[in-house]
Formats: structure tokens, sequence, C-alpha cells
């Protein structure tokens, strides 16, 4: 899991250039959190805490998670966020290898629906050193929760996909871009930030830690879907490339959905996988109620996941394709026991 | 036609009946263990609940209406929902006797399933005419078969897993359901019906 961590860096580091130090807050506290959780849950297991880190799976959930959180959340946020990722669905399923939903994902989504104002504050890009920019300061007394609520309406903005979302029906899309509807340099910022994420994957690529199946059959698949809606009404669907580069495809794409745990195993299995992310995606952007919905779309494959596994196993070589679902003729059964 | 579907997508996905409405949880923790049963249980509860969508339907309008009997409705609606689950095991066992044999007691446990009254209740509330009931009934149970199927397969695998001893068997079933219910609530806003 170092190299994935590695990966994360661009990303890391392009999220911080554009939205300061609140990703830096979030990424430690949540890396932090999932460690110690990890830690404590192996020992009340009875096992050794200090083996079980050793593969920092624990420190990767943290960190996906804390870039997923918008950035200068309270601790306590995190800290919601991180037990049911580590506690909830990592370790109550019987650890490292055998949770079924996505540790990280899991908690986002739960913050999402349990604390849906505190998740959709995302702050307007101010950079690093800009002039408006939260200081480290600033940053440290939202992380503790004392800045007042005033304080953080004037600091935070919609994100593309948000704005997009919630524009009125009757507005045209060419209109609603002239309109400047978006924190200055908001497109660019998160524009920039996917690309990151994408070098990152290439990354993950380059050392085998992914195969191409499952990020390319997702975003293959929300490229078909997007080219589709905007060449049927292009006034009212984002564009393919404001799909792709908006929001979280790209992390999700190469750093969630990839997850070895949770996804499918099977070549044919990721392809099915992957495809069907894109689609919930797409699906839930354009009609659901939530403007991104990465986390929900990969938490609902990973439940279809054994089901894809027990239809796509290969075929064993020597042996014939094996017969699945209910055996209604008892015939089938007597042939197979022939020698 | 738009409507149908709209109403298909609603019943199957947005307002699922187990993962959202919280009916029908009897079955689906009692025939989840396996997946070849819980896919005989998913197709014979399809067929009952598009019927005794139907049935209670007809019964209602053709029969408790006129009458001004509403206030009999789910007596009389038990006693059809009885009716085609006993209609539908004579079937089974004549037409695919080992199908019977696999879903054994859950077959005429269908009766007491909440979400098939619950089913012909919420499609009475909404004041629908006959091919929505149908859709309706029909949606109700295509989600309630995608859930249970899927839920087999992931149970298979958590039986399998190491989890901590406290929390085997019926505990893990509901954290993974619940899990799974967090997930469906993606789907919220999907459509207005």
């Amino acid at each position: 899991m170092g190299w994935v961590l590695v990966a994360t860096f661009p990303g890391i580091l392009m999220l911080t250039w554009h939205f300061g130090w609140g990703v830096i807050t979030n990424v430690v506290t949540a890396a932090g959190l999932a460690v110690g959780l990890e830690a404590l849950m192996v020992r009340l297991r009875g096992r050794a805490p200090l083996v079980a880190l050793r593969d920092n799976s624990a420190l990767l959930s943290g960190v996906l998670l804390g870039i997923s959180l918008p950035p200068g959340s309270a601790w306590w946020l995190i800290l919601v966020g991180t037990v049911a990722a580590i506690v909830v669905a990592k370790h109550l399923f019987g650890g490292l290898g055998q949770n079924p939903f996505n540790p990280a994902m899991v908690g986002y989504a739960l913050l999402l629906i349990s604390f849906p104002v505190a998740m959709t504050q995302w702050l307007s890009p101010q950079g690093l050193f800009g002039p408006e920019a939260l200081s480290l300061g600033d940053v440290l007394v939202r992380w503790a929760g004392l800045a007042e609520a005033s304080s953080l309406d004037s600091m935070s903005g919609a994100t593309p996909l948000d704005a997009f979302k919630h524009k009125p029906e009757a507005v045209m899309a060419s209109e609603f871009w002239a309109s400047d509807p978006l924190p200055a340099g908001s497109l660019a910022a998160w524009r920039s930030v996917a690309l990151a994420w994408l070098a990152g994957g290439a990354l993950l690529l380059y050392k085998r830690l992914i195969t191409w199946h499952i990020p390319i059959a997702m975003l293959g698949a929300m490229l078909v879907l997007t080219t589709l809606l905007y060449a049927i009404d292009p006034s009212h669907y984002g564009s393919p490339l404001f799909h792709l580069l908006g929001g979280a495809a790209l992390f999700g794409a190469f750093f969630i959905a990839t997850d070895p745990v949770s996804a499918a195993t099977s070549r044919k299995g990721k392809l099915y996988y992957g495809a069907a992310i894109g689609i919930l995606v797409m699906l839930i952007r354009s009609a659901g109620a939530y403007p991104d919905a990465v986390a929900f779309a990969v938490l609902l494959m990973n439940f279809a996941v054994p089901f894809i596994d027990y239809y796509t196993q290969p075929r064993t070589y020597g042996h014939a394709a094996p017969q699945r679902g209910i055996r209604l003729d008892p015939i089938d059964d007597d042939q197979e026991r022939l020698p | 036609m738009t409507d149908f579907f709209l109403i298909l997508v609603s019943t199957a996905l947005v307002n699922n009946f187990v993962l959202v409405q919280f009916l029908g949880l009897c079955p689906f923790m009692g025939v989840s263990n396996k997946l070849e049963s819980a896919m005989g249980m998913a197709m014979a509860t399809t067929f009952v609940l598009t019927l005794s969508s139907v049935a209670s339907h007809l019964v209602y309008h053709g029969l408790l209406a006129p009458l001004n009997l509403e206030y009999l409705r789910i007596i009389a609606f038990i006693v059809v929902i009885a009716g085609v689950v006993q209609f539908t095991e004579m079937m089974v066992r004549k037409t695919s006797p080992l199908l019977h044999q696999v879903l054994g007691i859950f077959l005429p446990l269908i009766t007491t399933n909440c979400a098939v009254l619950g089913v012909a209740l919420l499609s009475l509330n909404r004041e629908s005419t006959f091919m929505e009931a149908t859709i309706y009934g029909f949606g109700a149970a295509l989600g309630f078969s995608l859930v249970l199927v899927l839920f087999a397969a992931m149970r298979e695998r958590i039986a399998v897993a190491d989890v901590p001893r406290p929390f085997r068997g019926a505990a893990i079933a509901m954290i993974t359901a619940s899990l799974m219910s967090l997930a469906f609530m993606g789907f919220t806003g999907l459509v207005q019906v």
C-alpha cells in the first residue's frame, strides 16, 4: 500500500495548492485517527497491533477519507467518519481483506447523509498563499470547531458540479456559464486537481498495483453516457469534459473503485463492475438528488460484487464451464458426477 | 408508458421495499443464507407479489368499495394473499418438486411477508389504476428480488470471513443490511412519484 500512498501525493499537493491548509489538516487527522483505531481494534481482538499496522492499509483508508472531505473539516466530523470506516466497515467484518464495502466510502457516505451541511461546504479555491487565503491558524480554529458559523459561509462556495446541479430549469447551460456562477478559478482548480489524480493513477498502473479494467470501464461508461446526453440536450446536461474532470470521477476511478478487497476479482467481472459504477454515477449526477455520486455508486457495486464474482469465475482449464443458479433438473447433477 | 417506467424505478430502487421502507425483512434475513434458495424465493415472491397486488386491487374496487366494506380491506387482502400463496405452492410442487424442497417452509411463509400486504395497502393509498397497481406490485417484487439475491451472495462471502465472535450470524447480517441501506440512499430524488 506504500506506493498507493505515494500515488496520492500529486493529488494532495494540488488540492493543498488550490484549497489551502485545510486539506493537510484533514488528511493528517483522518490518517492519525485511522491508524489509532486500527491499533485499538486489532488489540481488542487479541492480536499484535504493530504487525497489523505494517501493511499501511488503515493509513491509506484514512488518507483517502481525508481527501474526500471538504477542506478544513472539524475534528469531530473526521472522527465520526473514521470510526464508521475503520471500526464498522472494516473490523466488524474481520479486518483487512474481508471487508465487503470500501471503508473510506462507507465513512464518506455516512457523513454525507448525517451532516449534509458540513459536508457540502467546500472552501472556494483561494490558494495556499492568496490574499484571501486562510492561514494555518484560521484552519486550526475551524478544525477545533471554534469558527463562527457566519465566517464559514463567506468562505465556502459550491463546487462546479453542485452549482450546475442547482441551475434553474429555464436557464440554458451557455447562459449559466456566462453568468459566472462559481468563485474565481474554481473550474480551473478542479480540473488541475483531477489531472493530478490522473497522474497518480498512471503511477498505480505503471507499478501494476491496479489493472486498467476498472478505471477504463468506469470512465468509458461515463464518457459514452455524457456524450449521448450532451448530444441530445446540450443546454441541460454538462459536457463530457465537465463530467470527467469535475468532482471525484478520476479520483474515484483510480483510487476508490480499484480497492482490491471490495472490487470484483476476475477481469470480466472488473469490466462489469467499473462500467456499472460509471453508469450509476451518471444516473445519480444527472437525475438524482446528489451532485456527485462516486461514493454511492462504489458502495452499490460493492454490494453486487459477490454476485458478479459468482457469475464471472473464469473457466478452469480442462473443466467445463460451471452451471450456476438454481438447478431444477436433477439429471444435470448426475451427468456431472460421471467420470 | 413513461409513468409506468417511473413507477418501476421508484418501487424497485428509490423506495425499495426492503432497504428504504424496511418491509419484508423476515424473508430478507431468513432465506438469504444460500444463493440458490434466495433465487427460488425471489422468483416465488415476485410471482406472489405481482399477482396479489392485482388480485387485491380487483377485490377492493370490485367487491369492497361497491358494498361500502372498505374497513374490511386488511382481512380481505390477507385472505387474497393466502389464496395466491397456496396457488403458488401447489404450482411449484407440481412443476418443480426440487425447488419445492429447496424452499420448504419459506413458501407458505410468503403469506406473512409484510411486504406483500404492504404493497397491496400502499398501492391502495396512492389510488392507482389497475395497470399502475400491477406495475407497482411487479416493481416492488423486482426490488425485493434484486436485494435478496445480492444480499445472499454477500452473506455466503461473510460466512467464511473472520468476523469477531460477538458479531457472527445475525448481527453482522444486520450491519451489512444497514450499510446496503446507506448505499441505497444515493438513489434519493431520482424520481418523484
